[in-house]
Formats: structure tokens, sequence, C-alpha cells
């Protein structure tokens, strides 16, 4: 990660820490892990933003906050590593979309910049579960860095859950969706010099570091490179601290980002959406490369493919080897990621993995595992507590923590439910 | 109106021609039957006979020529029915003027597209193929079964589906033809003054052929009027001949609709979209004789500002506050899964597996007209069914069959990888198209261009 950022966030969390009275007790409940083994009839402790106990002999102190979890099932929060949550606020209104700086190379924007601590949407996605989301920006072939936050903060600092990554948007080398009407030696014109486009940029990251590099070795003798931010923004890509992920779809497309990635020597890379991960999911398991694939929720690409392929994409690159974690792609709808992680459970993967592509996975992906992803004695205590599987839509949420801070289960869509069911006045007011 | 009726009879002779769609006849057999409007029945068999159910119940004899389908341990529902959708067509905008009712997306009918395919694996059968919201008055509709195979556009018609007619209210219309194109309506007042305008032509348009039409009885001389194709089209739903269904959002002008439908005399309506339904709840369901109806996204919001102010449990609010209701997909991607849209109901709002199941079943049926032919499991009803493996709200249901007109037209177990496949011989390559986000919205899809992406960038 980012020398820098852990400094600024350091600073930026100086005077931020939770404290709460006591610890608090969810007791009388299923405890999934999902690392470890399921706990009947468990208690699960925090204190501040940690997990401090989770067992079925848990000692719980008198100034405990004590919550009754008899009939309930905890769950460490989902992580959706797929949207455009705090970016995006109403889709079709430029003036609340975030998620897109000006030119095809801007590596050295930053989505936590522009993340919103209070779109409408955030508390809309928590209170389903979902707790911890990578938000990305989009647009031209570098737009920028994706962030991983929590939704819950009142600065994006606050909301920071400890991971950064740089998008590449993979030149396509097929039709960019139903309204391209290129011809195909045009499209094929366009992805040559899309990609002749990337290995320049690369090619010009690779001489700036080395400049770099050795500038730093003997700052005294040495001359630091002409400053061009979006290359200095790909420093840490190159020197091995920042992740690259790559967002790559049709297979053709996939294979061409492998071979890239081998001829950089890349070992940071990460590859996201994955539409066609499926066709050449044995290639992608021999280059080791995590995915993050979604959404599940999708029509096949392509006429010929059974109806239920993008359904089943996640089940058969898991099968294939390939470390799958499940990202909606949406915004305000990030809330339906645990409905295509169930999609993919109903599809071929199974219940188990579905829930580890929406936990364990994702965190182990993007190097969070030490602190989210599953619910451990020191892990930080983000994480929901429901009345059934999370999968299914009959499943209510009843409790959702966020670093330990137990969040009220109101969004937009609560309140105004809360106001509507019964309007009063209703079809007639009150006679004066 | 006399050229209408002779081309009227012209059309039904054509019709009753193409209207005879094939039929199969089929035992389900031992299976969880959700009857949607009878409750739920263990362990029976309901028979379909020429396409029509003719048995429910246990041990039914198997008439000869009937494909026995084994069910023990799988649910049965009616065949799903999509209230708004645009699979299978190859246009969804006539958008050249603010007023279109003359046009209808049964003459662009595509019984090739795959859609309707995909549908059927998602338990679909029925879809209301809609023009889109690009126009105050946009086209006609179309109800069609998804009869895959069929190489006959006609082959995909409901026949005997009432007529209905799409139209638009609020950004829509206001973005294409105000601001895209300096035409009337740019803001919402426009919009309900395009509507009387065309209403009122309408009435004039009737009355100059009623007089006509008494005067021809006494004089063979009498000058007929001049022949208007969009205003013989609102003259019919003035007299309550095609039911209106129409896209809209905010509250203001959901009430704005009732009341020129009201001083029209049309009452009969169905909201689209309707995402502050939640709000005017009360008055949808005391508007007219029967209420106004709302078709809407089980969860889509804040894609543009005028679903800004939504909430997810609109279903459950109209629901329980009497308003005939329906989720539809507007999408070729939802339309797979409306079973699990319905069940995002219990979700926000706790309505009933009875109450979800209704939501894409009897309750679209009787928002189209067609409820007393499909949306339910009753004999004299079409044989319209789907399989799945786990109850249909579940998140685990897979479709393992589908049924229209007692013909298993999806099979699970008969749906080799390669059964697509379809070679151009003008294609180099199989392309890959992706998935896009706008691939829902369809509503502002015209052709080969994407209107809404346009008009986005504008």
């Amino acid at each position: 990660m980012n020398f820098l950022l852990v400094l600024l966030l350091a600073i930026g969390l100086g005077d931020y820490t939770p404290e709460p009275e006591g610890p608090i007790a969810l007791t009388n409940a299923r405890i999934v892990t999902v690392t470890g083994d399921t706990i009947e009839h468990g208690t699960l402790m925090m204190q501040g933003d940690r997990i401090i106990a989770i067992g079925t002999d848990v000692e719980i102190p008198e100034n405990a906050t004590v919550i009754d979890c008899t009939g309930l099932i905890i769950y460490p929060g989902f992580i959706d590593t797929g949207t455009q949550l705090g970016l995006v606020e109403v889709g079709s209104l430029p003036e609340t979309r975030d998620a897109r700086e000006l030119g095809d190379f801007s590596p050295q924007m930053k989505a936590l910049t522009a993340v919103n601590p209070n779109g409408v949407a955030i508390p809309v996605t928590r209170v389903s579960g979902v707790t911890t989301v990578l938000t990305e920006p989009s647009g031209g072939m570098l737009p920028g860095q994706a962030a991983l936050i929590n939704l819950h903060g009142y600065t994006p600092a606050q909301m920071y859950a400890g991971f950064e990554g740089m998008i590449l948007s993979f030149p396509n080398t097929g039709r960019r969706g139903r309204f391209d009407s290129r011809s195909e030696e045009d499209i094929e014109k366009a992805a040559k010099a899309a990609m002749k486009k990337l290995d320049d940029t690369f090619d010009s990251a690779a001489l700036y570091h080395r400049i770099d590099s050795s500038y730093h070795a003997s700052p005294e003798v040495g001359r630091r490179p002409e400053y061009v931010p979006s290359i200095d923004a790909l420093l840490p890509v190159l020197r091995g601290e920042q992740d690259l992920i790559i967002q790559v779809n049709t297979a053709k497309d996939i294979l061409a980002a492998l071979a890239w990635v081998e001829k950089r020597g890349f070992d940071n890379v990460i590859f996201t959406g994955l539409a066609e991960g499926w066709r050449v999911a044995d290639k992608i398991a021999e280059a080791g490369i995590p995915c993050l694939v979604g959404p599940v929720l999708a029509v096949p690409t392509r006429n010929s493919d059974r109806y239920d392929k993008a359904y089943r994409n996640v089940a058969l690159m898991h099968a294939a080897g390939v470390k799958v974690a499940i990202r909606s792609g949406e915004t305000e709808n990030a809330r339906n990621l645990p409905y295509n992680a169930g999609f993919a459970a109903a599809y071929g993967l199974g219940k188990d993995e579905a829930l580890r592509a929406v936990t364990i996975i994702p965190a182990e992906i993007l190097g969070v595992a030490d602190e989210r992803g599953s619910l451990e004695v020191g892990k930080e205590a983000t994480l929901f507590v429901s009345d059934g599987d999370p999968f299914e839509t009959r499943t209510q949420i009843r409790h959702v923590f966020i670093g330990g801070y137990h969040l009220p289960m109101e969004s937009r869509h609560t309140r105004l439910y809360d106001e509507f069911l019964s309007r009063d006045p209703g079809l007639k007011k009150h006679s004066p | 109106m006399k050229q209408l009726f002779l081309l009227t009879c012209g059309l039904a002779l054509l019709a009753s021609a193409a209207a005879q769609a094939p039929t199969g006849s089929v035992l389900v057999r031992d299976g969880t039957v959700l009857t949607v409007t009878d409750g739920t029945l263990e362990n029976t068999d309901v028979l379909v006979v020429d396409g029509r159910i003719t048995a429910i119940g246990s041990d039914l004899d198997t008439p000869a020529g009937a494909e026995i389908i084994e069910a023990g341990g799988m649910y049965v529902m009616p065949g799903i029915i999509d209230a708004h959708s645009h699979i299978a067509i190859s246009n969804v905008n006539e958008s050249s003027a603010p007023v279109t009712a003359q046009v209808t997306v049964g003459d662009v009918l595509n019984p090739y597209s795959i859609a309707l395919y995909r549908a059927l694996a998602g338990g679909v059968t029925t879809s209301h193929v809609m023009h889109g919201s690009a126009n105050v008055i946009g086209g006609q509709n179309e109800t069609i079964k998804h009869r895959w195979g069929a190489v006959d556009p006609e082959g995909l018609r409901m026949a005997g589906a009432p007529r209905t007619i799409k139209f638009a209210l609020g950004e829509n219309p206001t973005r294409v033809h105000g601001r895209g194109n300096n035409l009337r309506p740019a803001s919402r007042m426009g919009v309900e003054y395009v509507l009387r305008e065309t209403f009122n032509k309408a009435i004039r348009y009737q009355e100059a052929w009623d007089r006509y039409e008494a005067q021809v009885r006494s004089n063979r001389r009498a000058v007929p009027p001049a022949y208007n194709g969009q205003l013989e089209v609102m003259a019919d739903i003035l007299s309550g001949d095609i039911i209106v269904n129409c896209h809209s959002y905010r509250a203001d002008e959901i009430l704005m609709l009732m009341r020129v439908l009201e001083d029209f005399g049309v009452d009969r309506v169905t909201f689209q979209h309707v995402n502050e339904g939640f709000k005017i709840a009360p008055e949808l369901a005391a508007f007219g004789a029967e209420g106004a109806a709302a078709s809407i996204f089980a969860d889509w919001w804040a894609y543009k500002f005028e679903v800004y102010y939504s909430t997810a449990y609109n279903a459950a609010i109209l629901t329980r506050n009497g308003v005939l209701t329906s989720i539809n997909s507007d999408s070729a991607e939802l339309n797979r899964h409306l079973y699990h849209e319905a069940g995002k109901s219990q979700k926000y709002g706790g309505l009933t597996d009875n109450e979800a199941l209704a939501l894409i079943t009897i309750n679209p049926a009787k928002q189209l007209g067609i409820g007393d032919r499909v949306g339910s499991i009753e004999v004299g009803k079409d044989g319209d069914l789907a399989i799945f493996d786990a109850h249909p709200l579940s998140i685990y249901a897979v479709p393992q069959k589908t049924i229209v007109d007692g013909i298993v037209y999806f099979d699970i177990d008969r749906d080799a990888d390669d059964m697509r496949l379809r070679v151009d011989p003008e294609a180099a390559i199989d392309t890959a198209i992706l998935h896009t986000h706008d691939d829902h919205h369809q509503c502002l899809h015209e052709g080969s261009i994407d209107l809404y992406g346009f008009l986005a960038n504008e």
C-alpha cells in the first residue's frame, strides 16, 4: 500500500477513536465465522472497533451491552469488490457523478477523494449487510485508483478500509455493447492503437521508475525525472507496492491481458469483470491471478451461449482453480450483492463457497484479510445479524455493525415506507 | 369509421388464420402446485389438453399423446407474465414526434430474438412488449407469448389480448422533444397539454365521423372526414378499446394523468414504473371503477433524478393500500429472474408468498386484460406453466421446464451447450457483447442507437 496514504490516514485518524461505554455482546447466536467452524448458541463480543471474543463460554462483563440474538445468525459484513458507491449519486446527472475525470490516462485520480460519506445509497446498502465496498473510478484506460471503504463514517478517511488499487481498463478488442456499430476492421484498428498506447504508457513509466529509483539511490548525484503526474502515479504499481486491477471481460481480451501481464512481469495484478472468465478459466488459474467477478445477474455475452453462463461463470472459474470474489457491478443497488452470490450458489458454486466469495476471498485478494472478511478475535467488528440465510430474499437483516458502531437499520427506503404505508391524511383531510 | 371497420374485419380474418398457434397436451404429475388464485396444492397433477388446463387433481389419467412430466418434489406455478418488456422487437421508439399513437411495436416483432428463449428459461411465458418512453403518447404495444421457434412474427401474438398503448410523462418526453427538438413538451405542464390537446382533437374527429355516419344513411353523397390514423387510435382509447399504460415516476405527474383521464372519461390505466406510486397509493386505489393499476420495478432507483426519492417498499405499500400491482422487468436481463424480483417484496415489506407470486402472475394478467386466460393455474385457463426445483421465491430455485399452450419450450435437461449456434456467413466471429448497465432501462432505446446515452451526453 502507498506509504504516503498510510501517513495521511494516520494523521487523519488521529482524533478518531470509537469509545463505546463497554463491550457489546451478541448472545445466543449462530455465528458463521467463515474461516472457522460455525458456532451454535454462541456469543460474539466487541469492544471499540474490534471483535474481542467469540465462543460458547464467553464471560460477559457487567458493563457490557447485551443483545440477545436467539434464533439469529451473525455473519461478517459482505464485501462488494465492484461498485461506484459514494462517487455517483444520481446516475443520469453529470453534476452528481464524480467517477470520471477528463482524459484517458488519469491514474493520479483517487476515488477516495470524491467519496461522499453522506451519499443516500450508503445506508441503503449497509442495512442489507453489505458493509464494505470497493468503489472505482471509470472511463478511459487508466481512470484512477479504486478505494475500499466501509459504509459508515463522516469523512472518507473514516470510511477507508485499507486498500487502494490502480484501475486499468484493458483495451477492448470486441464490441463495446449492443450499440457499438463499428466494423470489424475499425474495432481491430482501435484495439491495436489502444494496445500500443498502453505499452507506450508503461514503457514510459518503466523509464520514469528507473530514473526515479536511481535518484532515490543516490539523491546527491542523481536527478529526479521531469515531473509527469500521470506517470508518477504509476510508480507504486511498478514498485510492487500497489495492486494493478485490470478490468477485462471477453475471452480474447483476457488472454491478451494474461500475455501482457506476463510480458510486463507484474505479480501484483487482480482481474475484475471477467464476463467470459469461464471460457479461459484454466489459463487464468495457471497464471494465478485472482479475480473479482460479476455481475452474476447478467445475460450471456453471446447469443450462442447457454442461457445460464453468466450465473455459472463464478462456479466454472472456481472449479478451474481460480480464486474468485463476487462483485455486483452496481452502485445504488450494490445491496443486491447477496443475491448475486445466491445465484452463483444455485448455479454450481454452492452456498459455502458463495459466502466465502463475498467475505474472506475478497478480503484476501485485496490484502485486508487480517482486518476483515471473517469473524475472528482481533479483527474489525464489521458484521451483521440476520434472521436467516442472507442470500434469501425473505431474510431480514436485524443489526449491522461497522467498525464496532451499531448502526440504525434506517435508510431513505425504510423512512419512506414508515411514512407512506398508512399515509395520514389518506384520501381526505380532516374536515375543519 | 367504415374504413376502420373493413380494416378490422380484414385483420380479424388474417388474425384468425394466424391465430392457430400450436398447442400441446401435457400431464404434470405430483408437483406442489402454486395456483396463485386457489392456494397451494401438494402432490397434485395438472393436466393440459390441447393448450388448455382441463383438470387439476390427483391420479389424473393421461390422455393419449400427452407428454408426462414427473414433478415430484418440484414446484409448479403459472407461467410468469412480464407487464413491461422490450424484448423480441427490432425498434423500441418512434421518437419523431411527441404523439405517435398510430404506430405499433406489433409491426416489428422478431421471433428469432434469443431473449425469448432466455425468458422461457426464467419461467416467463408472456410479455407485454412495449413502445418506448420517448413520446408523451407513444405507440401501441403487443402482448406476446414466448412461442420460441416460431418463424412468423404472427406466431408470437397472444390472439385476443386487449390492445394497449404507451404514454410517457416526465423527464424522457421533455428531454427528447422539449430539449432535444425544441418541441412541446419541455416541462410537465407541457406534457399535460399535449395529452389534453390530443384527446380534444380525437373527440372532434370522432364527432365528425359520427355526424358523417348519421348523414350517410339519408345522403349517399355525404362527404366523409379525412382519415387520421393517429386520431383513430386516440378515439379507440376514449371508447375504452385500448388500455393506457403510462411510463411515469413522480406522484404529481401521476395525479395529473388521472385527472386528465377522468376528464375524458377513460377509467382504465396501468402506471408503469411509478416509483412514487407509494406516495399516492390511496388516490391510485380510488381511481375509476376499479382503481388505477401499478406495474413497478422491485428495487430500481437513483438512476435519474425523478427516481431519487424511491423506496423498494413500493410493492408492499401499493399492495397494502389496495392497488393492483405487478413487478416488471423493462430489461432482457431482469426479465429472466422475475421470480427473484418478486421475492424482494418479502424483504421489503413482508408480502406473503401468494401476494409475492401474484405480482408476476395474476396481477399483470389482470392489468393486461388477460386475467381470465392466464396468470393462475385454473381449469379452463391456458396451459402456461413454469416448473422449479425449489419454491420459486427462493434464491436457490432453478427453473426446470417452461410450458406455453401445453408445449414444453424450455427443458433444462434438453438444453445442449451448442443448441443456440446459428452460423452467420457474413460474420467473421461470434461477437461477444458485454452486458452494460444501459441494457437496463430499455425504454429509451431506439433500434440501434441508445437514446438514453445520447441524451445523457447532451
